[in-house]
């Protein structure tokens, strides 16, 4: 992604240890790249910690939701994102599955020393973007320099605070025979995306990663059914891991039917010729819900009108037995156990 | 996906799981025990459990799934030799993504890799030369491995690093046959399969008639199996016909890709680089006469055998492992005595646990492990 980025006084310089020891040059950078950048007034204080008022807090619901995550991502850039995008929608997506309303992030970032600044500000700027988009500020940072070596290229870490409903309840473990499965569009983009970014395998594909921030189209998705069971986002594991989360904590089985589960083709050319299962890749902007089947047809309806939501469909249903299963139609004919994967996905040899 | 849905077509797997369930309803009446058949390759397997293939299939007819992974056939010994040229120095070894988690006697290549070596994985030998190219100050170590399928590719990287005069590639060659493999099973004496599916992408490099003698002496009989559902069913069918038929031949299913003679450049590369070993030895299996090979001494430059200190040590398989019994279907992979207990696929002891394409793996994730205590 190529963002026009502001001329400072960085441009074309990189990144070096003083930037992180705390005088003069680090200032500046914040000064610069951080504080402009991520444009919130919580920042400009220029205090150690952000402060919120309560009283605003519980207009908004009964309980605060917090949540953090780190990004290493590899390349940093890659087909419809960076690890700045990813960075705040992920974090806003894993307070947004537990029906949170996401608020504030803060922002942790461990830079290696010789890092372009213009990479690092076409990264704030995104973050920026993202945040706006997904209606949260980022309220306060850190910024660490380790010399060459000692990390990779860039760190992030996130954390975010976000208030919950007191009618809410959405937890791994409530799912009940009877209830429907339901996932917001294509599986494994995100994977897909990152596998042809590194460029070692030469594939001719044009997926870009599916990573959105999922939080206005959960808050839609809670007004028409406020008793939505579990929800996850399948990040790292994939669709497959989710659900044996649900069908583990809840001690169901769920069904799943594949030809009901959406796969760009471009992604199942990736998957047929490297031997991987699509269940298994990672989204960065996919939510996993378990639901009453009677809310079905409104929520798919509202879901469908939100750009995070056009593919929304039914993948599969909870049933009784056997209890902590995931069970695939595989649209053959025959059934198979989708289980957790014991390590990384590794390609087949032949 | 064109190429790929036509092969997974629902109704025709319809038509054909009936076509087998007729023809397996009139050899019933004849028969007291189940048909045992066996697909050789582990590619097969893959695609048996991932469309639930065995539970279309009419309840006389049992799959035997063979010992066709090339991974999970990898003696302990072997790895420890991978891990030993990893952990050299200046040295970048580089493998197939899944023989990255077999186990050793002391670690895997996985856990190497933790502990520092320098191990990548590929897809193709042509990248591994491609990394001995841009890392000249390197040794690049390529594991080859597999049946007559991958042999063909090892073989051309060989002759491109030759013609190019790239002196830091070497190959550490773990390459089986197939036929021999075969041969040792049906010598086996407490074999009782009925028919074979014989490995297409095997055959499409050397053809259908080093498979004749299955037919012709040992009166089993064999189809040339494709990868995709269908072709497997198709090849059921096939089988069953030629079951009730009396007969025993070879029969070519996979002909949109194999011909009957085999791919001659294919194999002319391999018996360039190539020259049979005495013997293999087998994960499961034990020592298996002429069942691999070595590179030629003219390519003594580029054999990792050659080139660096190997330590080739013989490590016995756990006693308590029942594989090789599992592979020519005397047990149920659920009738060994350490499945889904002391052997598992975290903890994998025996070789067919090893790799998602090994019987006892599959059965495993497929929920098999029940059926123990059941």
């Amino acid at each position: 992604m190529n963002t026009p980025l502001n001329t400072t006084k960085f441009s074309g310089k990189k990144i070096n240890l003083s930037h992180g020891a705390g005088g003069k040059a680090m200032q500046d950078l914040i000064d610069e790249i951080f504080v402009k950048g991520f444009g919130s007034p919580e920042l400009l204080l220029l205090e150690d910690q952000a402060r919120f008022n309560l009283s605003d807090l519980a207009k908004l619901g009964s309980r605060l939701a917090m949540t953090t995550d780190s990004y290493v991502v590899d390349p940093l850039f890659f087909p419809g994102g960076d690890i700045g995008k990813l960075a705040v929608t992920g974090t806003v997506n894993d307070l947004a599955v537990g029906g949170a309303i996401p608020l504030y992030l803060t922002c942790g970032m461990i830079i290696e020393e010789g890092f372009p600044i213009d990479d690092l500000q076409r990264i704030v700027a995104s973050m920026r973007t993202t945040a706006d988009e997904a209606g949260v500020r980022i309220v306060t940072g850190d910024t660490k320099v380790v010399p060459r070596g000692a990390a990779d290229k860039l760190f992030i870490n996130t954390a975010g605070v976000g208030v919950i409903t007191e009618q809410t309840n959405i937890l791994a473990s409530r799912a009940q025979v009877g209830d429907v499965v339901i996932i917001n569009g294509f599986v494994g983009d995100h994977g897909a995306a990152i596998v042809d970014a590194r460029g070692e395998l030469a594939l001719e594909i044009s997926v870009e990663t599916d990573c959105q921030p999922l939080n206005h189209l959960i808050q839609a998705m809670l007004e028409v059914c406020p008793d939505i069971h579990c929800m996850r986002d399948a990040t790292r594991g994939g669709l497959a891991t989710i659900l044996n989360e649900f069908a583990v904590q809840s001690g169901i089985a769920i069904e799943l039917e594949h030809v009901q589960i959406p796969v760009r083709e471009e992604v199942r050319g990736v998957c047929e010729v490297l031997g991987l299962d699509p269940l298994y890749l990672a989204n960065e902007g996919k939510l996993v819900a378990v639901v009453p089947e009677e809310y079905l047809q409104a929520l798919l309806e509202v879901m469908q009108r939100y750009p995070a939501g056009q593919g929304s469909c039914i993948i599969g249903k909870i049933a009784d037995s056997p209890k902590g299963k995931v069970i695939l139609n595989t649209g053959f004919g025959g059934k198979r156990i989708i289980d957790m994967l014991i390590g990384e996905q590794l390609p087949r040899i032949c | 996906m064109k190429f790929v849905d036509e092969f997974r077509d629902t109704e025709k797997a319809q038509t054909l799981t009936k076509a087998m369930h007729n023809i397996a309803n009139r050899l019933a009446t004849k028969q007291s025990k189940p048909l045992q058949i066996m697909e050789f390759c582990g590619g097969h397997t893959h695609t048996i459990f991932r469309y639930g293939i065995e539970q279309m299939l009419p309840d006389s007819i049992e799959m035997v799934h063979g010992p066709g992974c090339p991974v999970c056939v990898l003696p302990m010994g072997r790895v420890d030799d991978c891990v030993t040229l990893a952990e050299l120095p200046n040295v970048i070894f580089t493998t197939f993504g899944d023989a990255m988690r077999v186990p050793g006697s002391k670690k895997s290549l996985l856990q190497a890799k933790a502990d520092g070596a320098d191990i990548r994985m590929t897809y193709s030998p042509m990248d591994a030369l491609n990394l001995a190219r841009n890392n000249p100050d390197k040794d690049v170590i390529f594991f080859g491995l597999g049946f007559e399928t991958t042999m063909p590719s090892t073989a051309l990287t060989v002759l491109q690093a030759e013609r190019e005069g790239v002196t830091n590639f070497s190959l550490f060659c773990n390459h089986i046959t197939t036929v021999p493999t075969i041969k040792a099973v049906l010598d086996s004496p407490d074999m009782k399969l009925d028919g074979f599916l014989a490995p297409g992408h095997v055959a499409m490099v050397i053809g259908e008639r080093p498979f004749d003698f299955i037919a012709k002496d040992y009166h089993k009989p064999i189809v040339v199996t494709g990868f995709e559902p269908l072709d497997i069913l198709h090849s059921l069918w096939m089988l069953l016909q030629q079951i009730e038929d009396g007969r025993s031949q070879v029969e070519n299913q996979y002909s949109r890709i194999v011909d009957p003679n085999g791919n001659s450049p294919a194999l002319q590369a391999i018996s360039q680089v190539f020259e049979i070993r005495e013997f293999f030895e087998w994960r499961g299996l034990g020592s298996i006469d002429h069942s691999g090979v070595r590179m030629k001494p003219a390519y003594a430059a580029f054999d990792a055998e050659k080139k660096f200190a190997v330590p080739n040590l013989k490590i016995a398989d756990p006693k308590s492992c029942q594989c090789g019994e599992v592979v020519k279907g005397v047990i149920k992979p659920w009738d060994c005595k350490i499945f889904g207990t002391k052997c598992n696929p975290e903890n994998p002891m025996g070789a067919l646990m090893v790799s998602s394409e090994g019987a006892c793996a599959a059965y495993f994730n497929n929920g098999y492990s029940e059926q123990k205590t059941a």
